[in-house]
């Protein structure tokens, strides 16, 4: 790596993720020179081959803000929604937003579910002294959006995606990016309020733009903005390859037994179990992902969610059954010990490690010698990135590793190290990209596996012990004939 | 050494201790003589304690320490408590609703982020909450029990400044604004902006609102009078708006026949939007040291039964600043051994009990620390005719003495 310490290099975040590729239109327009920065590109760190001092590195969308912010990048491309998710909490002004990139369009809307004739409206939820549930990928602006509007009782819960389908079972309320509203009538949503619109920003950090020369990158930038501004609108992207079909609340309500499925890696091998298995689910192949898919069992109500977000919804009631990792079970379990719910069987598939991992320039090669780094002085205040913040919290304090920082990240973690995070601790199923990034292994921390997990309280409920036994029956004898 | 302190969280040393605990037992002490009971309420209380009453503005709650507790999996959110009164009428609500009248007080300390981290984001007030009182009367007692607790505090020329939640809430109401913008208007001057209703007032638009507001912003009434001056003006004014200012005229006036001097500032209120009649302030040099007012209402916000309240609070950092160390009139002995050996340690601390017991604060030494700060030192050595040395450092003269009797008869009596 080039010296990417000395303070005259210029470090970029770039987003991978929703508006990769005509980010890396502008880019290369701008005359940026990073050819290898598109959609199939497995490369986080990339150096510019048209100014020898431009870094650039690859990050979660989400995760740009915060980096920008704290300062370990001078500038960054990503959704004014996330700049305003960040700035709405941390106040202080360490982050610029520099202009407008002209593409991206969108908006946060805060959405019900339209399949209801008891449709909500937003001042009666407000005087309502009743519950509201919202969920939403922005905990920051949620929470400022409820207390402005005086709702007077709310819980936010932050999940890590696919708020679409929680309304109106699973919750009142869905604060989403979305493109337009006519997007969202396809996913059976209502616009209640449109809270602001989104477009691609450039940002900055502003002690930075206060003393360091970014001239060069922000007229490359700059001067290609209109011809990117005409082209906006014309991204045709869809969002999803089918429109899902509408369910309403008492279909669900009718249903005994609800079944979280995951989406992301999890689901072709998910998908394939259930096959195995003599179960039908129609709308849950990758080719055509209905997040509302159908079983052949009358009885069983199915939604596709982020495997992370299961073991909480299913803890609040909302499934009684999910498919989901055992990592992720125990990475809610160490925050919430006194959560109903538990693993009924693992499922023999999606195994991984969940590693703690180093720089492979790191001179230690086991957890105590990293201890000893820090004992000698020779690294201070470890910073450790992690999608997995409870397990690694209480992996470090097990480990009397102080002081920590902990950099609770979005995935592609992997890409924080070695300039922002002095380790990681993450998941790996071969350790081939862990060795791609430079990066080697101290400690294995444990294996997981897919599993299935149940809400305590619905194994206990006459209607429904019978039919949850059936199901587990089924799926646990596809785990018995896979081990044959 | 790097400083280890969260941000805007402050160490109390001894001499911090000493004035807080001199508030604290003055506020304690004069509360009780009224026939106040104290209580405590814990640091952790649900969020929606705060937003279902809807008496916290906006600003406040976005600077509320809130998090989810170790059971918190259904998103049910815990803060540090980011006001007094409000987990005290929830206190009241749990356990005394019963009780037709409860005089309560706690001491406290509250929570509130602020940004820059340079001012305290923990505070310490002093609090005293009236269930179930006769309007005035409890008004004029929360109000008097305050001033009797500053004056002997010995904070100098203060101010009591009164104010009516009422009369303002019916002023805003005067301008006819949208339900948004009166919303948005409230907020502003709850959390201490003026500006706006001023604004309002300096319209160029001459009506009886704006003529009323001009009076209420550029006079500072002293008496009664002022008041019913202000009334005999307002004959077009809303009912809302008159019954709120006869309310006001009649505890300026039991104010007056009880020789309590105030100033009648409209902007003495800030921050609680629970209040619903009298509002008053307590300042020294323009820093507020006590605040309170009646909040008829937010007991029954609360899923409480309908009963009037009052209260307020004394804010013990502001007032901490002010107040000037005291001298202490205890004697202090410093009883120092002359050397660790068993026997003189064993000597040592049956004279200071014996010390302790006739009354003296007595502290141990067998270091060879300085004795500066103390006058009286007795050095034990445990041997010869004399094993105990006594000296004056005032009067820079020492004495031997051979029994720890003729000790306590040599020093001054307590």
């Amino acid at each position: 790596m080039r010296n990417s310490g000395t303070h005259r290099i210029i470090r970029l975040a770039l987003p991978k993720g929703r508006f990769l590729t005509p980010t890396a239109t502008l880019l290369a327009k701008a005359g940026l020179g990073f050819h290898t920065y598109g959609e199939k590109a497995r490369q986080y760190r990339l150096w510019s081959d048209s100014f020898p001092n431009l870094f650039a590195k690859v990050l979660q969308e989400k995760d740009i803000p915060i980096q920008v912010g704290v300062g370990n990048y001078d500038l960054g491309i990503c959704g004014s929604d996330w700049v305003e998710e960040f700035t709405v909490r941390y106040r202080a002004g360490t982050l610029v937003k520099v202009c407008e990139l002209g593409y991206g369009e969108g908006n946060l809307y805060v959405v019900a579910a339209s399949s209801e004739g008891e449709l909500l409206d937003l001042d009666e939820l407000c005087a309502s002294h009743k519950d509201c549930r919202i969920v939403t990928e922005y905990p920051n602006l949620a929470e400022t959006f409820a207390m402005n509007i005086r709702m007077k009782k709310f819980r936010i819960f932050p999940i890590w995606g696919a708020a679409e389908v929680y309304p109106p079972e699973s919750a009142e309320l869905a604060i989403l990016w979305s493109r337009n509203e006519a997007n969202l009538e396809s996913e059976g949503l209502v616009c209640l309020k449109r809270l602001l619109p989104v477009t691609m920003f450039l940002i900055a950090n502003r002690e930075s733009l206060q003393s360091k020369d970014l001239s060069p990158i922000l007229n490359a930038i700059a001067s290609h903005l209109p011809q990117i501004g005409r082209e906006k609108n014309q991204n045709t992207e869809k969002l999803f390859s089918s429109p899902p079909e509408r369910v309403s609340r008492s279909y669900w309500n009718s249903r005994t037994v609800r079944l979280a499925l995951p989406d992301g890696h999890q689901q072709e091998p998910t998908s394939q179990f259930l096959r195995s298995a003599g179960l039908d689910v129609q709308g849950y192949s990758a080719k055509a992902l209905n997040r509302r898919p159908l079983s052949d069992v009358e009885w069983l109500g199915i939604k596709v969610i982020r495997p992370q977000d299961m073991p909480l919804q299913v803890a609040n009631g909302n499934f009684d059954l999910a498919i989901t990792g055992e990592d992720w079970l125990l990475d809610q379990s160490y925050r919430f010990p006194s959560m109903p719910v538990r693993e009924l069987f693992p499922l023999g598939f999606g195994m991984v490690r969940v590693v703690a991992a180093v720089s492979q320039d790191m001179p230690a090669s086991s957890i105590e010698q990293f201890k000893s780094l820090i004992d000698k002085g020779q690294l201070v205040s470890v910073r450790v990135a992690s999608e997995y913040i409870n397990i690694a919290d209480k992996y470090l304090r097990d480990n009397h590793i102080s002081p920590y920082k902990l950099i609770p990240t979005w995935g592609a973690s992997e890409a924080f190290l070695p300039e922002d995070a002095d380790m990681l601790i993450d998941n790996t199923q071969t350790g081939e990209t862990l060795k791609q990034h430079q990066l080697k292994i101290i400690d294995i921390l444990f294996q997981s596996t897919a599993c299935l997990i149940a809400n305590e309280n619905s194994l206990q409920l006459p209607e429904k012990k019978e039919k949850i036994e059936y199901l587990c029956d089924k799926l646990y004898a596809a785990v018995r004939q896979k081990v044959h | 050494m790097k400083n280890q302190k969260c941000k805007g969280m402050r160490d109390l040393l001894a001499s911090d201790m000493l004035r807080f605990r001199r508030i604290e037992d003055t506020f304690r002490r004069h509360c009780l003589s009224w026939g106040y009971q104290e209580v405590r309420t814990p640091t952790l209380e649900y969020l929606h304690l705060f937003t279902a009453t809807g008496t916290l503005t906006p600003g406040r709650l976005g600077k509320v320490y809130s998090f989810l507790d170790w059971d918190g999996w259904s998103g049910e959110r815990v803060v540090l408590r980011p006001d007094g009164t409000i987990p005290v009428a929830r206190l009241y609500i749990d356990n005394l609703s019963g009780e037709k009248v409860a005089r309560l007080f706690y001491v406290t300390n509250i929570f509130s982020f602020e940004e820059t981290g340079k001012e305290d984001r923990e505070r310490w007030q002093c609090g005293a909450e009236f269930f179930g009182g006769i309007q005035l009367a409890a008004d004029a007692e929360i109000i008097l029990m305050a001033r009797e607790i500053i004056t002997s505090l010995g904070l100098e020329r203060f101010q009591l400044q009164l104010s009516h939640a009422g009369l303002v809430k019916a002023l805003i109401k005067e301008f006819k604004l949208s339900p948004g913008d009166e919303a948005k208007l409230t907020s502003r001057i709850l959390e201490g902006d003026w500006q706006a209703l001023k604004l309002l007032a300096e319209s160029p638009e001459v009506s009886e609102t704006s003529r009323l507001l001009f009076s209420l912003f550029s006079l500072k009434g002293k008496s009664s009078s002022f008041l019913h001056n202000l009334r005999a003006l307002s004959s077009k004014a809303s009912q809302d708006f008159k019954s709120s200012l006869d309310e006001f005229i009649n505890i300026a006036t039991l104010l007056d026949n009880l020789n309590c001097s105030y100033q009648i500032d409209i902007t003495a209120m800030s921050g609680f939007e629970y209040y619903t009649g009298i509002c008053f302030q307590f300042t020294v040099n323009g820093q507020k040291i006590a605040g309170g007012g009646r909040y008829d209402k937010l007991v029954p916000l609360m899923n409480g039964k309908d009963i009037p309240a009052c209260g307020f609070a004394l804010y013990v950092d502001t007032v901490a600043r002010l107040l000037p160390l005291e001298q202490q009139n205890e004697v202090k002995v410093l009883v120092k051994g002359k050397n660790s050996l068993l026997e003189t340690i064993g000597a040592c601390f049956i004279l200071a009990e014996s010390l302790r017991k006739a009354g003296y604060q007595v502290e141990l030494d067998f270091t060879d620390k300085e004795e500066s700060g103390v006058r009286w030192v007795v050095l034990v050595s445990g041997e010869g005719a004399f094993p105990f040395l006594l000296r004056d450092h005032e009067e820079k003269v020492q004495r031997g003495f051979a029994s720890m009797a003729e000790i306590l008869k040599a020093l001054p009596r307590k």
